[in-house]
């Protein structure tokens, strides 16, 4: 009954070193998150091939927030009461920026735009069946 | 051949929290505007309505809606949704008929009502559209990301909470007495900076409303507008409608990502600049004859970074030029003399028609006591979800 699974299939990997699994075109080379399929958004290419490509851990901040007031749904609370957190959109080296809450225990105070981070995984939220986990920025050390 | 069409009339319906149905709005705003143009019902021959929705669901009301309030009359009908963007995609439509020389009378009517609190998706599990994903997988609400632009203007250029409040003590003053404000009253810096913060550093005076209100504009072809006695109306120069150009890299709502930079060169311009630039091109005037602008304040720090898409100051600019009282009422270029969202707050498919209202009445000189003087070209501009944005260039 306390089964712990990403809240979504298919978006991250899970073991010691977590990342977030894109899409790269085998024709441009362009690479999309969350992953894509059918034809790529190059309009300069007509690829409809695309690998499973894992995206860089690391980026730098492009910037950041927070949501001092609980969000509505379909968001789901992780505590009772509510819990204020952190939020990053991270720039990595693939040229994409990724939205992702900020890692439990660090807030606002502890970043800053162009700051280095890393991704892990955290428990989301629970529901009936157990821990619901999402990718995560961390600052690193 | 001319790309011009005639501004005949304009109407609103105040804006507020009147918890009446969006209908009667509409109606009241598009019978101001047949009172103002001087033209009767029966001699409009297409009605453009904006889709009246929530976060990007289409399905609530059609053209027709109004049509059929305001008594069928037989005339040409269209429904238009570009999310923030709808009132100026309407407009678009309109004249795109006119100027083909099938229409000459069009009605475009935008309306809304609005719940409480933060905009949510509609319900139901919708595990493959990222506006309910950013709600679920991040708790990523609108102010988040209105934040998120805020907190690069102050790590990037220096700017600060009190600049981004002053915005907002610039705008309330600017909509003390205009009659459709829905907020009507003077706000100090200590009181922005006093209320919550809602996403830091953005405090809930720093973030607009969601209103109750509506918009409505006549729009006629300049012959049709000579024939009827309208020696010198305001005219439509530009309305820019542009998508983005791949890669996207500025992180838009609702997307948890951006398109990927370097594999297909950086674009020229970001997505918000080339909405102004494809309206300046159209118009064939640039960003230094702009006498007004009216801008999409759904924060305050987003008006600075407006002023900018726009080019009316150079990228990281935008504070000096609000230091300096540039962009109050008298100074060399008045930004949301209407007082902006700050004073309306947000009436999603109303809101681009309310712009070019604004800025008809102030080419017109009858801004009562928000005029800029010799006010003869205006720009609008705004962004909403899914790759829409809008830009009008009006002119006397």
């Amino acid at each position: 009954m306390t089964e712990t699974s990403p809240v979504i299939e298919g978006w991250f990997t899970t073991g010691p070193e977590p990342a977030l699994i894109g899409s790269r075109c085998t024709t441009c080379g362009s690479t999309f998150f969350p992953r894509t399929a059918g034809f790529c958004r190059n309009p300069a290419c007509s690829g409809e091939e695309f690998e499973d490509a894992e995206l860089s851990r690391r980026g730098r901040i492009w910037s950041y927030t927070d949501a001092q007031y609980q969000p509505p749904a379909p968001y789901v609370p992780a505590t009772d009461p509510y819990e204020p957190f952190a939020l990053a959109a991270v720039e990595l080296p693939e040229g994409i920026v990724v939205l992702g809450q900020v890692a439990h225990g660090y807030g606002v105070a502890d970043l800053a735009v162009g700051q280095e981070v890393e991704l892990v995984v955290e428990p989301l939220h629970a529901d009936e069946t157990g821990t619901r986990t999402i990718w995560k920025w961390r600052p690193v050390a | 051949m001319s790309t011009e069409v005639a501004i005949a009339g304009v109407g609103m319906h105040p804006w507020g929290k009147w918890g009446r149905n969006f209908v009667e709005y509409g109606v009241h705003a598009a019978r101001a505007a047949l009172s103002d143009a001087g033209v009767a019902w029966t001699d409009v021959d297409l009605v453009v309505g904006g889709e009246t929705v929530r976060n990007g669901y289409g399905g609530y009301v059609a053209g027709a809606t109004f049509a059929q309030a305001l008594g069928w009359n037989g005339a040409r009908v269209a429904t238009s949704y570009a999310a923030c963007a709808t009132g100026a995609q309407a407009l678009d439509t309109a004249r795109a008929r006119i100027l083909a020389g099938l229409s000459e009378v069009a009605l475009v009517v935008g309306a809304d009502t609005t719940p409480k609190g933060f905009l949510a998706p509609n319900a139901g599990e919708r595990w493959d559209d990222p506006d309910w994903l950013r709600f679920r997988l991040l708790g990523m609400t609108n102010p988040a990301y209105f934040a998120l632009y805020a907190r690069r203007r102050m790590d990037l250029y220096g700017a600060t909470p009190a600049d981004f409040a002053a915005v907002k003590v610039k705008n309330a003053r600017h909509g003390l007495h205009n009659p459709n404000a829905r907020y009507r009253k003077e706000v100090t810096v200590d009181e922005v900076l006093g209320s919550a913060v809602v996403a830091d550093p953005l405090h809930l005076l720093d973030i607009c409303a969601t209103s109750d209100g509506a918009a409505a504009v006549v729009v006629t072809s300049v012959d049709y507008a000579r024939r009827h006695g309208l020696a010198n109306p305001v005219k439509v120069k530009a309305i820019s409608t542009v998508t983005p150009t791949f890669p996207n890299t500025v992180l838009d709502m609702p997307n948890l990502s951006t398109d990927p930079a370097g594999s297909a060169g950086e674009p020229e311009r970001t997505f918000k600049e080339s909405i102004g630039h494809a309206a300046y091109e159209e118009a064939g005037i640039g960003p230094e004859d702009v006498d007004v602008a009216e801008v999409y304040d759904l924060s305050t720090a987003l008006e600075l970074d407006w002023i900018e898409d726009l080019a009316l100051c150079k990228r990281g600019e935008a504070e000096q030029l609000l230091r300096a009282g540039d962009t109050t009422v008298g100074g060399r270029v008045p930004v949301n003399p209407s007082g902006g969202l700050a004073c309306f707050g947000e009436a999603v498919p109303a809101q681009a028609l309310a712009q070019v209202c604004e800025l008809t009445w102030q080419l017109r000189g009858q801004a009562s006591g928000r005029q800029v003087e010799g006010a003869r070209v205006g720009i609008t501009a705004n962004q909403g979800l899914f790759g829409h944005g809008s830009s009008v260039i009006l002119a006397t």
